[in-house]
């Protein structure tokens, strides 16, 4: 998703004269022909990740697109107080794009991930929040980020589904469940895979968003009138609960269960390997989604 | 409106009392109340009129705290009516401890938390070189104890080495870093490249030529001297 995150801002940056590129040395000598075409507007600030975020304010401030890369816990974590407020409180807007998500270089250890990334972005009023789950849907969602002047965050993952599905338009049904069903399961990007591998042979419906903020609300809510019992499971990639709250109000007019998966809150998981090994620790495998699923839905 | 006869820097102490109900000794003590006078009486290239003026001057309070000789400014220059300052800080008044962009027009930035200004800057700059437009320059105001922020170290770097020469950092140094610059603030950014006045912070004409010094290719600091925070002259 990376390199497609690299063609997709090289191609706005030839096409539209708003946009510019925000680098703290991260991926910098990929867009090295870009800031060749467009000296002025892929402007690599070395490791400085704090002026990232106030140099895409003040870029803003000027009528400019700025877009600002580097990997999540660096881009969302250590400046989180410029998002605030050279972003969000000076009323301007910028594309926020992170690579490494929860644990996709584990091998790096604790100081590369960033499971709670989207958890504290949504302390933040109006923020668009997309999750691909396939590079082909990150460049649709990235084409359209660029194009507006919202506050938006695209977390890219080195990992991902084997099929792109539809973006932009809420939950989108991937298996319906029948009248009679268990009930909703949510899959959030990287997850739907696994999430329809787990859920086999139940009688649930799997739906799949890679938008997670503003969160599909009502398309949950009629998802779960459709469905037998108005039981919802979310998986998504970063921290367990991170979406608990949205479920909640969207089934606020309903007597309802709820189950969050995601990255564990429980401990830092002080161990390197790889992502797999991190997914069973976290219970983020198609066994471990399974066995919550079956336990969840009562099976 | 009032404003048209209140519009002198002699009239300053007077509408900082009417935030502060204290006309003896508030102006007095207001750290940035000439630097501001001059910009806004001499320098910056902005009036009411033209605040969206994507070729005007831009001004950037980065330190935020102690608004009112910046809201007083803004009353004799005409950015807002001078009976707005009377209801400061109340609930429906655009006027706080903190200034907001949104509330106030011709207000560049909302500032407070110290150490933003200064990068929002460099964002300026680099924005307005991107778009060709070489007339505005970039005005930041910071405190000598703000500097104390990573944050501005960042920017400071940053600038230097990106040759903004668009910017005009303005340091009230009034003494108030806990652990002090050693050899002055002014040394601190020339190693970084940058052009750098020293004066005194309440010379007018002294003000003045610093800001309007020429920094071709580097950008400048002017530092202004000021009374050491708490005394009285």
């Amino acid at each position: 998703m990376r390199d497609t995150f690299v063609e997709a801002a090289s191609a706005a940056l030839d096409a539209d004269p708003r946009l510019a590129v925000v680098l703290a040395d991260i991926s910098a000598d990929r867009f090295a022909d870009a800031a060749a075409r467009h000296p002025d507007r892929v402007v690599n600030l070395g490791i400085r990740e704090q002026l990232m975020i106030g140099v895409a304010g003040g870029l803003a401030l000027t009528g400019m697109r700025p877009v600002v890369h580097t990997f999540a816990p660096f881009l969302i974590e250590r400046a989180f107080e410029q998002i605030k407020l050279d972003l969000g409180h000076q009323d301007v807007g910028a594309v926020l794009v992170s690579n490494g998500g929860s644990y996709d270089v584990p091998s790096a250890g604790r100081t590369h991930m960033a499971p709670g990334d989207v958890a504290v972005l949504d302390s933040l009023p109006g923020w668009t929040v997309h999750v691909p789950g396939h590079a082909t849907e990150a460049a649709r969602l990235l084409e359209d980020a660029f194009r507006t002047d919202e506050r938006v965050y695209v977390r890219l993952s080195e990992r991902g589904n084997a099929a792109a599905r539809p973006v932009g338009t809420g939950l989108v049904t991937v298996r319906a469940g029948s009248p009679r069903s268990l009930g909703v399961v949510v899959a959030v990007g990287p997850m739907l895979d696994r999430v329809l591998a787990a859920t086999e042979g139940l009688d649930v419906t799997v739906a799949y968003t890679a938008t997670v903020r503003p969160f599909d609300q009502e398309g949950l809510n009629r998802l779960v009138a459709a469905a037998g019992q108005a039981d919802v499971l979310i998986v998504e990639p970063y921290l367990e609960g991170t979406s608990s709250h949205e479920i909640a109000a969207a089934l606020s007019d309903r007597r309802h269960r709820q189950l969050s998966l995601g990255v564990s809150r429980a401990a830092e998981v002080r161990a390197y390997g790889n992502a797999a090994d991190h997914d069973r620790v976290h219970g983020l495998d198609v066994e471990g989604i399974a066995n919550a699923a079956r336990e969840f839905f009562l099976v | 409106m009032s404003t048209t006869t209140l519009s002198r820097y002699a009239d300053l102490p007077a509408l900082i009392g009417l935030m502060t109900g204290d006309e003896k000794h508030q102006a007095a003590s207001a750290s940035t109340l000439d630097a501001l006078w001059v910009l806004y009486d001499r320098v910056l290239n902005l009036t009411p009129e033209t605040v969206d003026d994507p070729d005007r001057d831009r001004f950037l309070l980065s330190k935020g705290h102690g608004p009112s000789a910046y809201y007083a400014v803004l009353a004799t220059k005409g950015f807002i009516d001078v009976r707005t300052l009377r209801n400061w800080t109340e609930f429906d008044s655009p006027l706080g401890y903190h200034p907001d962009r949104v509330l106030v027009p011709g207000v560049e930035v909302g500032s407070g938390s110290l150490g933003h200004g200064l990068g929002l800057a460099v964002g300026t700059a680099l924005g307005l070189r991107a778009q060709g437009r070489t007339k505005p320059r970039v005005f930041v105001l910071v405190g000598d104890g703000e500097l104390d922020e990573g944050s501005n170290h960042e920017a400071i770097a940053a600038a230097g080495r990106l040759g903004l020469d668009a910017i005009t950092v303005i340091a009230i140094d009034n003494r108030s870093a806990t652990h002090g610059w050693p050899g002055g603030i002014a040394e601190r950014f020339k190693v970084e490249g940058w052009a750098a006045r020293t004066v005194s912070g309440r010379d007018h004409d002294a003000l003045y030529s610093a800001f309007t010094t020429p920094h071709s290719g580097r950008p400048l600091v002017v530092v202004a001297h000021v009374n050491k925070k708490g005394s009285v002259r």
